[in-house]
């Protein structure tokens, strides 16, 4: 077993893998904490569902698989779907979350369409193109490493540098514009740095699960620290570990496909979080809510034997 | 009867059976809870399947309809703790049991028939062709005769318990104080939408199907302030929805399911934009009239 680890962690192909995941789960633990924060976490996962028509658009102009463009396909539709969806939930009566969810399956059904079209075409090119549903971590390549690294390293400099504007708007919207600053801009920016996030993951997780990613490394960072820093800092570790946990799992085991081994390490770290934090734990919780039961009772044994007397 | 006919009929039903929970989902505003039970059924079906080893048993259908009620269960066990917020609620356990899921179908793909692409995606086009067989006599496509079971169920559920539904919808706490338990209600309504989730996986595939759900639903939502029209709306919507679908997927030779979403957004975000009472141009009117009437008064004060 340790072998086989070890052997693994020398081969070229899991370190190029790993790492992809690994900075793919850092980048969308970081950017992921701000939406969950924010309650809109949900809009990752109607994201990530509507770039697919974005994806097969793009194949169709260029009529091959260049990375590039399906990915600023999956952007553009990305775009339009989150434009859609806040202008159903701010302009009239129609909920969030049913434009959320209408959005969501309107845009993969014409990704459907698209790829079926697509199917039919006599092209040899499009093999493969529908790995962007489940995704295929192993397929991953270092250009593609390389391209999320790259991408990542300016959102992160984003956010270090709009890192006032970032905390204003997260918790208190109305105080930030009182104090001068673009609502819309910061918006925009967190619009696209989640878009980019989610776009970067397609091709190793896939469509249905990347979203998971965005909320999962906050929740448990949430469960450990009160402070903004500390919680964007533990995303991103939580975020990381999973990553390139979660490869490790599905390259060792047999038939384990990367993108939902790695949900499922981030399920373990977001579970015990939730059950474990010395402070907002639920075990700690309930403890401290026995203790207190207990000395009010006594102390309401203590006033009774008090009036006997 | 011809091919086109028999898929036009049965995606009539599965649209029909679904737009009718659709419509409290919508009301409610708890549609993305209904998102995460069309991905969690899907383990249901899976480990039903381990069980029982055969894909058209009934078991199969309680089993995934009794793990969408337990999604819907841990959700509000996670809600309730206040250590996240709702919707990162559903973003946790949804991801788990639908990754669960797809790694016990991969494992075993080799063994078992059932992949992961009919289970999310569905195909319409090969429903007509899995026949149901009762005693030897052919009585039609499973599909067919299952989603109109579930259809059955749903319209029994609705015109029982219509009182229950509008009161705890619109008001749940007036509700309870007059005796009725919204909690009931929720989980009743939330076992349907699994009941129809499950029933519509082969034909439609558990991601559309809350496309099917909420778009008849919004559509009608967006036309009408009455629960019963809107109810009667929703289905005409389904209807048409399903009718148009089928026809461009056959013209096109695509995804008929997902040309069926398709329709379904494109009626609605018409529904959003031209709404006569509550659409996108009407809205913009009414806010600059208002604006103006405030301006002027403003101007008058001065």
């Amino acid at each position: 077993m340790w072998n086989q680890i070890i052997a693994l962690f020398s081969d070229y192909t899991f370190q190029i893998v790993a790492l992809g995941t690994g900075f793919l789960g850092l980048l969308s633990g970081v950017v992921g904490t701000f939406v969950t924060l924010k309650k809109e976490s949900l809009l990752g996962d109607a994201l990530s569902h509507s770039a697919l028509p974005g994806i097969g658009i793009g194949f169709l102009l260029i009529q091959s698989k260049e990375l590039i463009v399906l990915l600023l396909g999956a952007a553009v539709s990305g775009l339009l779907a989150t434009g859609l969806i806040h202008l159903m939930s701010k302009k009239t009566t129609v909920k969030f979350d049913s434009a959320l969810s209408l959005v969501l399956s309107s845009f993969f059904g014409l990704g459907l369409v698209i790829m079926t079209y697509i199917q039919g075409s006599p092209n040899a090119q499009q093999a493969g193109l529908d790995n962007f549903i489940f995704g295929q971590a192993s397929a991953m390549l270092i250009r593609d490493v390389r391209l999320i690294a790259i991408v990542g390293i300016i959102i992160l400099l984003l956010v270090g540098l709009f890192w006032k504007e970032f905390k204003l708007f997260t918790f208190d919207s109305d105080f930030g514009k009182t104090m001068g600053y673009s609502e819309r801009f910061v918006e925009m920016l967190l619009s696209t740095m989640v878009v980019l996030t989610i776009i970067l993951g397609l091709e190793s997780v896939g469509v249905i699960l990347v979203s998971a990613l965005l909320i999962g490394p906050a929740v448990a960072a949430r469960q450990w620290s009160d402070r903004l820093n500390i919680v964007v800092i533990l995303a991103g570790i939580v975020g990381f570990v999973s990553g390139i946990s979660g490869t490790l799992i599905s390259s060792i085991g047999n038939r384990i496909p990367t993108g939902p081994s790695i949900v499922v390490v981030l399920s373990v770290f977001v579970l015990s979080s939730l059950f474990f934090s010395p402070k907002r734990g639920i075990i700690a919780k309930r403890s401290s809510y026995r203790k207190q039961k207990r000395t009010i009772e006594q102390k309401l044994q203590a006033l009774k034997e008090g009036q006997i007397k | 009867m011809s091919i086109i006919t028999e898929i036009t009929l049965i995606a009539v039903v599965v649209s029909i059976a679904c737009a009718l929970p659709g419509v409290f989902l919508v009301l409610r505003g708890t549609t993305m809870v209904s998102d995460a039970i069309t991905h969690t059924v899907l383990l249901g079906i899976v480990i039903a399947f381990f069980i029982t080893r055969d894909l058209n048993s009934p078991l199969l259908l309680i089993g995934a309809t009794l793990t969408g009620v337990f999604t819907v269960w841990a959700i509000e066990a996670l809600q309730r703790t206040k250590l996240l917020g709702d919707d990162a609620a559903i973003g946790v356990v949804f991801p788990l049991f639908f990754s669960i899921a797809i790694i016990l179908i991969t494992r075993f793909t080799g063994d078992i028939h059932l992949d992961q692409d009919t289970v999310l995606m569905g195909e319409l086009a090969f429903a007509p062709f899995r026949r149901l067989t009762v005693f030897g006599i052919d009585i039609g496509a499973r599909a067919f005769v299952t989603m109109l079971v579930i259809l059955l169920i749903n319209t029994g559920f609705v015109a029982l318990f219509y009182k229950e539904l509008k009161v705890t919808t619109f008001d749940a706490a007036f509700a309870a104080a007059l005796g009725f338990s919204p909690a009931l209600i929720y989980y009743g309504l939330m076992t349907l939408v699994s009941l129809t989730a499950v029933g519509a996986y082969d034909s439609v595939g558990s991601i559309l199907v809350v496309g099917f759900m909420v778009g008849p639903g919004l559509t009608a939502y967006l036309l009408t302030h009455e629960l019963k029209k809107m109810i009667g709306l929703a289905v005409v919507f389904a209807v048409i929805n399903s009718v148009i679908g089928v026809r461009l997927a056959f013209a096109m030779d695509s995804s008929i399911a997902g040309m069926i979403a398709v329709v379904t957004g494109v009626t609605c975000l018409i529904a959003f934009i031209f709404s006569p009472k509550k659409g996108l141009i009407k809205s913009t009117i009414t806010r600059k009239r208002e604006q103006k009437i405030f301006d002027d008064k403003i101007k008058n004060i001065g």
